[in-house]
């Protein structure tokens, strides 16, 4: 278990919130555009990666808003938080 | 010495730790169960036999020693129910094929129902099952009571139970001596089981596969078999391709060890456990992922916690039991729960990922079709649809909820 800032609340334990994946994954600009592989990849295809990691939580038992993490997937060290509509350079 | 210096040093007893040759026909890489097995069948069913298995830690290091030893093949859809059966099958003969006590216990398999939802599924579950093939029986709460004496089955529980489905050929197996088992006979087969040799680079020339960049030097290979579980992604990212995985720790735990009580395995979706008593008596209990992705092989407490609330409702005597041990191993999440066995866009480079929570039931079956996949460049007719092109066709094979467990 480990604390996440929410930059609503403050800092608060793992449990009070609901994981929401990867973040800044944008819904295609022209989704009648996309091929069936390109549909795959949006739908279903995620970044799996070791290192920093920038992800969705909610604050289900808090605020119950949405913000983004950048974590360590390697250390579960949590490098910091940042708004949705935010970048993750703006993560603290 | 560092433990893991120490099983790296004193491996040889039951299989050589031989320097890697130049080359290889074939190289899997990944030395967990689903590895072995697979250069085991290329072996035994292809008569391959200048093969390597690449393991970056050693033998017994990773998930293979991390679940919860659960065997059974009670899934709905066809694809996924003529696979795990097939597993089962072999896991029916390995005993004696394998010349090893792997204690391969067939106690049987409650899926318990606790709301009217859960009862019509189950009985949907039998059904298919049965028209599979599949050995399945449903069983209402006196039944139950009958079959397992210790669960609670008041009507007055949070969560009453209903009823459950049984597959009596399914069980356990003690996962230690089954790696023992299939180190030991892929080593009298000839296969180079190579540890504490990490995969660095996929070598890929003109779109096929030529061989791989490791710790220990260059590895020529005619063909490769990625079978690295919770670690796939990193390794396809290599070779210049995604797989649609996620890498979650999945935790359980085991109890100090206590007199038997538990005749079979019990799993309920509702009140989320899995549980099951070992040989030498600890009980042992798994749940859910934690939500996050990771490559830590740890979780939080309270994804232990709640496993064992779970466990404390449906069995009132565990309130005495302690806990000795929690562990985390991670796992390779697909979108569909299914796994991933077959062909990729790099020649001669196939990979066998995603069975996410449930690996260690599916081994034999897992090693078989992978085999045959590496050594004819053609899936087997029984991982043909769990390709890695399924996600563009849209033909999934969604398990989620309808395998006999909450994924």
């Amino acid at each position: 278990m480990f604390q996440i800032r929410c930059p609503y609340c403050g800092p608060r334990d793992e449990p009070e919130f609901k994981y929401g994946g990867q973040a800044h994954v944008a819904y295609p600009a022209d989704p009648e555009a996309l091929s069936d592989e390109e549909w795959a990849r949006f739908l279903f295809f995620r970044d799996n990666s070791k290192g920093r990691y920038a992800e969705r939580w909610n604050h289900a038992a808090g605020c119950r808003r949405w913000f983004n993490v950048v974590r360590d997937t390697g250390t579960h060290e949590l490098v910091g938080s940042y708004r949705v509509g935010e970048q993750p350079e703006a993560a603290r | 010495m560092d433990p893991n210096e120490h099983a790296l040093h004193n491996a040889p007893f039951l299989w050589r730790s031989p320097e890697p040759k130049a080359s290889y026909e074939a190289v899997v890489v990944g030395g967990g169960l689903h590895g072995l097995a697979t250069a085991y069948y290329l072996a035994k069913n292809h008569g391959m036999t200048d093969i390597a298995v690449v393991e970056r830690g050693w033998i017994g290091n990773g998930n293979a020693v991390r679940n919860t030893t659960i065997i059974r093949s009670n899934y709905l859809w066809d694809e996924s129910a003529a696979m795990y059966e097939h597993a089962l099958k072999l896991w029916e003969g390995w005993t004696d094929e394998l010349d090893y006590e792997i204690l391969f216990s067939q106690r049987g398999v409650l899926n318990l129902a606790h709301n009217l939802h859960d009862v019509r599924e189950s009985v949907r579950r039998v059904e298919a099952n049965r028209l599979n093939g599949v050995d399945a029986e449903w069983l209402d709460a006196d039944q139950v009571r009958e079959f397992c004496p210790i669960i609670d089955v008041s009507p007055d529980a949070r969560y009453p139970v209903m009823g459950a489905t049984l597959q009596r050929r399914a069980g356990i197996a003690r996962h230690d001596a089954v790696i023992f088992a299939l180190g030991r006979a892929c080593d009298a087969l000839g296969v180079d089981i190579i540890q504490g040799c990490e995969v660095t680079g996929i070598d890929v020339v003109d779109g096929r596969v030529t061989g791989l960049q490791t710790s220990k030097g260059r590895i020529g290979a005619g063909r490769v078999g990625l079978v690295a579980a919770g670690r796939t992604s990193l390794l396809t990212a290599m070779a210049g391709f995604d797989v649609p995985i996620q890498s979650h720790p999945l935790q359980a735990l085991v109890s100090e060890v206590y007199e038997q009580v538990l005749n079979c395995v019990v799993m309920s979706n509702a009140v989320h456990v899995y549980v099951s008593q070992a040989h030498k008596g600890e009980l042992v209990m798994g749940a859910g992922i934690d939500a996050f992705n990771s490559y830590a092989q740890r979780g939080g407490l309270h994804v232990i916690e709640e496993q064992m609330a779970a466990g404390m409702q449906l069995f009132p005597h565990f309130s005495r039991a302690r806990v000795l041990r929690t562990w985390g191993g991670i796992v390779d999440v697909c979108p569909d729960a299914s796994p991933i066995v077959g062909l990729t866009p790099v020649e001669n480079l196939y990979v066998n990922c995603g069975w996410g929570t449930g690996g260690f039931k599916a081994t034999p079956g897992s090693g078989w079709v992978m085999a045959h996949t590496i050594a004819t460049g053609e899936p087997h007719e029984l991982n043909r649809p769990f390709s890695l092109t399924r996600f563009e066709t849209g033909e999934l094979i969604d398990e989620h909820g309808a395998a006999a467990v909450a994924h």
